[in-house]
C-alpha cells in the first residue's frame, strides 16, 4: 500500500474540460471518496489515476514516485469495475490468476494467492465456477478478490455497487469498509450515491463541473458546507431566496424577515436542514426564528415525517419530525408555527 | 370465444407463410437430391428405378475431381488470408474512430452488392494492366484467382467479426490493462476469446462464399485449372444427365455439415 497524490490535475477536451485543476492527497490506508452528479468529472479523474485517460495538465503519483505517464499495465493499481469487467472465458480462479500471471509469479504461488484471496472475499470452493454461473453479489466479489490479488499500492472502486439490490448494497458496503479496514488498503471510490458515499468514506471530495468543491469528513460536509451545491447535494436542505438586508438580517422574496448568522447584504439564500426546524401548534418561543403558516403536504416516512409548512406565497418549508408517541403531528390544511434558532440556517451568497 | 379463434386464425396464418417461405427455399434442394438417385440418365417423372451409380459417376469424370480440388484449396486459401485481413480491419472499424470511417466501412462491404460479373470484369482489366505492367503471369494464375476470392471473402469476415465485437465489455479489455497485461497480450487473451465465434462464423461464411463462386471465377480461372462450379455449368451444357444432381448433393452434405461442426461450437444463429 502506499499514499496517492493528485497535484493539479485537469482534463480538458478542446474547450471542455472535464477535470479541473484537482489536487488531492490521500494518506496510506485511508479511504477517499468522490462524490458526485453523473458528469462531474469524478470517473475520468479516478480513470486518470488508473492510467486509461492522460491528464491534459497535472501529476499522479503514488507511494512518492510519479506516475503520470505510466500506461495502466505499469502502474499497481487495483480497479474494481461498475460492470465487474470479469473474463467470461476464465474460472473464477483464472480470473483472479490473471494479474499474478501478468506478474510472472511461479504457479505454486499464484495457486495459494488465488486461495487466499478468494478466502478472504467469502468465495472458497467457487475457483471452478464461470463469472455467468455467479450471482451479481457473487461476480462483484470475485471482481474485489481479482483486484486484491495483485496485492495493488491503491484500490480503486467505480461505481462498484451500483449493480446490486438495495438490500445487498447495504451488507457489501460494509463488507468492503470491514475488509479495506483490515488490509489497510488505500482506497479511491467513486459514486453519485451519497449514503453509499457517508457510510464508507474516511473522508469525501464533493466534485461538481470538474472541479473540487469540498473535502472533508462527513460533519464538515453536511455542517460546514462550503457552498451552496454541496449543501443542496449532502443531505437534504430547503433553500429560501432572498436578500441580506445586513449581516444577520435576511429577507425572504416572500417578504419574510428573519434572523440568521453572518453574511454579506446583497442576495443570497437561506438553507436549512429540515431536521434542525421545529413545528408547533402555537408560536414557538425560545427561538430565534417562529413564524406561522399552513401544512401543504405530509409524507410518512416511518420513523420520520416530512412536512411541507407554506409560510408565504414564495416561501416552503420541509421541516422533518421524528415519529415519536404522543408527538404533535399535524395534518394538510392546518395551521401551524414552524421555528429554529439563527444558527441552524446557513446563509450562501450568490 | 370469437377472441380465441382470431388467435388461432392468426397462428395457422403465421405458420402457413413461414412453410410456404420455408418451401419455397428448399424444394429445389429437395428435386435436385431426389434426381441424383435416379437411375435412368434422362431425368423424368416418375422414376424407373433407383441407383447410386451416378455418385460413382462423379469420380469417373476427372474434371469433376480437379474441379473440386481447385475449390477446395481456393477456398481454404481465400479463407485463411481473408481472415488475416478482415479482423484487423473489423478490429479497427470497430475500435478506432476516424474521419473515413463510415465510408471505409462501406466500402469493405460493396464486394457483397456489386455483381460478379462486373467485379469479375474489373479484376481481369486489372489483371491484364499488371500484367503488361510487372511484365510478369497474372492472368490465369491459382494466385491471382484466390487474390480475387480473397475479395469477396473480406465482406462476411468483417460483417461477422465486427458484429462480434461490438458485444465485447471493452471494460474486460481495460481490466486485463489494470492487471498487468499489455494491449498485446490483451488482445490474444482477452479480446481474441471474446470474438472467437465471429471469427469461427466469418471463416464458414467465406469458405463457402469462395467454394460457390461462379461468376468472377468465370473471369480469372485459366486453361486446365477450373472450380467446380465452372465444370458444373461446363458440363451442363453438354449433357444433362444427374450426375450435376450427384455432384449438387455432394456439396450440400459439405456444406452442411461443416455448418452443423461449427454450430457444435459456436452458436451461429447468435452471430449472424
Amino acid at each position: 500500500m502506499a499514499d496517492l497524490a493528485l497535484n493539479g490535475l485537469s482534463k480538458h477536451y478542446g474547450d471542455f474540460y472535464a477535470v479541473r485543476d484537482v489536487s488531492l492527497a490521500i494518506a496510506d490506508g485511508e479511504f477517499l471518496v468522490l462524490l458526485g452528479p453523473s458528469g462531474c468529472g469524478k470517473t475520468t479523474t479516478l480513470r486518470m489515476v488508473a492510467g486509461f485517460i492522460e491528464p491534459s495538465a497535472g501529476e499522479v503519483r503514488l507511494g512518492g514516485q510519479d506516475v503520470t505517464l505510466l500506461p495502466p499495465w505499469k502502474r499497481n493499481a487495483g480497479m474494481v469495475f461498475q460492470s465487474y469487467a470479469l473474463f467470461p472465458h476464465m474460472t473464477v480462479a483464472q480470473n483472479v490468476a490473471f494479474g499474478l500471471e501478468m506478474r510472472k509469479l511461479g504457479r505454486v504461488d499464484i495457486d495459494q494467492r488465488v486461495e487466499e484471496t478468494l478466502a478472504l472475499v467469502r468465495l472458497d470452493g467457487f475457483g471452478g465456477r464461470l463469472p455467468r454461473q455467479l450471482s451479481g453479489g457473487q461476480q462483484q466479489r470475485v471482481a474485489l478478490a481479482r483486484a486484491l490479488a495483485i496485492r495493488p499500492d491503491v484500490l480503486l472502486l467505480d461505481e462498484p455497487l451500483s449493480n446490486l439490490d438495495a438490500k445487498l448494497r447495504q451488507e457489501v458496503r460494509i463488507e468492503i469498509r470491514e475488509l479495506q479496514r483490515q488490509l489497510g488498503l488505500t482506497t479511491v471510490m467513486v459514486t453519485h450515491d451519497q449514503e453509499e458515499a457517508l457510510t464508507m468514506a474516511d473522508r469525501l471530495v464533493v466534485m461538481n463541473e470538474g472541479a473540487v468543491r469540498q473535502v472533508g469528513t462527513q460533519r464538515d460536509l453536511y455542517e460546514r458546507p462550503a457552498d451552496r451545491f454541496v449543501a443542496g447535494f449532502v443531505g437534504r436542505t430547503t433553500f429560501l431566496g432572498g436578500t441580506v438586508k445586513a449581516p444577520g438580517r435576511f429577507r425572504s422574496d416572500g417578504g419574510l424577515a428573519l434572523a440568521c448568522t453572518g453574511g454579506r447584504p446583497g442576495r443570497a439564500v437561506l438553507s436549512l436542514r429540515p431536521e434542525r426546524a421545529m413545528v408547533g401548534r402555537a408560536a414557538l418561543s425560545g427561538l430565534d426564528n417562529s413564524l406561522p403558516g399552513t401544512v401543504e403536504f405530509v409524507s410518512y416516512l416511518g420513523a420520520l415525517i416530512d412536512i411541507h409548512v407554506r409560510l408565504s406565497p414564495k416561501d416552503r418549508l420541509v421541516v422533518q419530525i421524528a415519529n415519536r408517541d404522543g408527538g404533535f403531528t399535524p395534518e394538510v390544511g392546518q395551521p401551524v408555527h414552524v421555528g429554529w434558532p439563527a444558527s441552524a440556517g446557513q446563509i450562501f451568497n450568490e | 370465444m370469437i377472441a380465441l379463434l382470431h388467435r388461432r386464425a392468426r397462428r395457422w396464418a403465421l405458420n402457413g407463410a413461414a412453410a410456404v417461405g420455408l418451401g419455397y427455399i428448399l424444394l429445389p434442394l429437395v428435386f435436385v437430391t431426389w434426381l441424383a438417385f435416379f437411375h435412368q440418365e434422362i431425368p423424368s417423372f416418375p422414376p424407373e428405378g433407383y441407383s447410386l451409380r451416378w455418385f460413382a459417376a462423379i469420380l469417373d469424370q476427372r474434371k469433376f475431381v480437379s474441379g473440386f480440388s481447385v475449390s477446395f484449396q481456393v477456398a481454404a486459401l481465400a479463407m485463411v488470408l481473408g481472415l488475416a485481413l478482415g479482423v484487423p480491419a473489423a478490429l479497427c472499424l470497430a475500435r478506432r474512430n476516424f474521419r473515413l470511417r463510415g465510408p471505409l466501412a462501406n466500402l469493405l462491404l460493396m464486394p457483397i452488392i456489386v455483381p460478379g460479373v462486373v467485379l469479375g470484369t474489373a479484376m481481369y482489366v486489372f489483371h491484364v494492366e499488371v500484367e503488361n505492367g510487372l511484365d510478369m503471369d497474372v492472368i490465369g494464375t491459382f494466385y491471382a484467382l484466390v487474390a480475387g476470392h480473397i475479395v469477396i471473402v473480406i465482406p462476411w469476415v468483417v460483417r461477422l467479426v465486427t458484429a462480434s465485437l461490438s458485444g465485447v465489455d471493452r471494460a474486460t479489455e481495460e481490466a486485463a490493462q489494470n492487471l498487468g497485461a499489455n494491449p498485446w497480450i490483451t488482445f490474444w487473451r482477452i479480446t481474441l476469446p471474446a470474438i472467437r465465434p465471429g471469427i469461427v462464423a466469418g471463416a464458414l461464411f467465406a469458405f463457402v462464399t469462395s467454394f460457390g463462386n461462379l461468376e468472377m471465377s468465370l473471369f480469372l480461372v485459366g486453361p486446365g485449372r477450373t472450380t467446380l462450379p465452372i465444370v458444373i455449368l461446363q458440363y451442363l451444357e453438354w449433357k444433362i444427365d444427374p450426375t450435376i444432381a450427384a455432384v449438387s448433393v455432394v456439396q450440400i452434405v459439405l456444406i452442411g455439415t461443416a455448418m452443423l461442426i461449427t454450430d457444435r461450437y459456436v452458436k451461429l444463429a447468435r452471430v449472424v
